[in-house]
């Protein structure tokens, strides 16, 4: 009984806060003024024609290293899970073979999905999406291939040389920074170049295919690793 | 475009109650999709490409799939109770 009342007045209390807190927000104004400023100096300073990828890699290149490392310790938990569950027997399950059309269909499209996610970012500094995006189209890619052929399995070592490369050139791009003059992580220290062309706005462009390569072999590993537990015989590897 | 905003979110609201009373769990994860790919168009409608990208191809196509590998190696559907 004690408790319940107890209990009861913390939620009050709790409640009351919150209220009096969203009472004092101004709701649907603007409330900060950094939003303001990169749309105004986005474009001139960064040389990006999508002020997303400005802000994203630029104004706040270092968030985007530090998710980049998420990303990559996900795929590693996965793996070490997947490695660890690997040695006990699993009953072998039996994949039907997807029909024809699948498998030909398939073979067809997986080019034009690899074409597209490159696409993707490899103009992420021009139009919307970037290396994320353009990564995860890859894999998604690649997850058809699997679906398609339950037998593929991917070179797992290759996936792991361009994804520790595609890490590498991140690091090394913002290190840079820090020998030059300005002394700024992730400086960007090549010409701007003319707005809306390919080669333009300096380093973005190049971490953002650095981000590409990255997101596409870690969610190509991740992919691996749970099909070859459906697939594989006794599990793991 | 207000009008077509609404029907997807009424059309997402749906899918995700269907998500969760269907007993077959392996369409329970494709209305789960389906709830992503309409999240993705209205992402597009508030004009927010790059979400609307990163939510169809993660959420509606890796997610998916990672949640079917789950479904095949438990139970295939939900016991009552």
């Amino acid at each position: 009984m004690v408790r319940k009342v107890v209990y009861s007045i913390f939620l009050a209390i709790i409640v009351l806060a919150l209220a009096m807190f969203f009472a004092a927000y101004p709701f649907g104004k603007n409330k900060m003024t950094v939003g303001e400023y990169y749309l105004n100096h986005g474009v001139a300073q960064t040389g990006a024609a999508n002020i997303v990828t400005s802000v994203v890699l630029d104004y706040r290149g270092f968030d985007t290293l530090g998710e980049v490392s998420v990303l990559f310790a996900a795929a590693a938990g996965v793996a070490i899970l997947f490695f660890l569950a690997g040695g006990t027997k699993r009953e072998q399950e039996d994949l039907t073979k997807p029909n024809f059309v699948v498998r030909v269909g398939s073979r067809i499209i997986f080019p034009f999905i690899l074409l597209f996610g490159s696409y993707i970012f490899i103009h992420g500094h021009l139009t919307p999406g970037g290396g994320f995006q353009g990564g995860s189209i890859i894999a998604s890619g690649f997850l058809l291939l699997y679906l398609s052929y339950p037998g593929t399995r991917t070179n797992r070592d290759g996936l792991s040389i361009i994804e520790g490369l595609a890490g590498l050139t991140f690091v090394v791009l913002g290190l840079i920074g820090l020998f030059l003059p300005q002394y700024s992580f992730l400086y960007n220290f090549l010409p701007k170049g003319t707005l809306n062309t390919i080669v333009s706005a300096g380093i973005l462009p190049i971490i953002y295919i650095a981000i590409g390569f990255k997101v596409a072999s870690e969610f190509a590993g991740i992919v691996d690793d749970m099909m070859c537990q459906v697939i594989c015989r006794g599990g793991g590897k | 475009m207000i009008l077509v905003s609404w029907v997807l979110i009424i059309l997402m609201i749906a899918l995700a109650i269907l998500s969760i009373e269907l007993k077959n769990l392996i369409a329970a994860v494709v209305a789960v999709g389906a709830v992503s790919l309409v999240i993705s168009l209205l992402f597009l409608l508030i004009q927010a490409p790059d979400v609307a990208m990163a939510e169809a191809s993660i959420g509606a196509a890796l997610t998916m799939a990672i949640y079917i590998i789950g479904v095949r190696k438990t139970e295939r559907s939900e016991k009552d109770g």
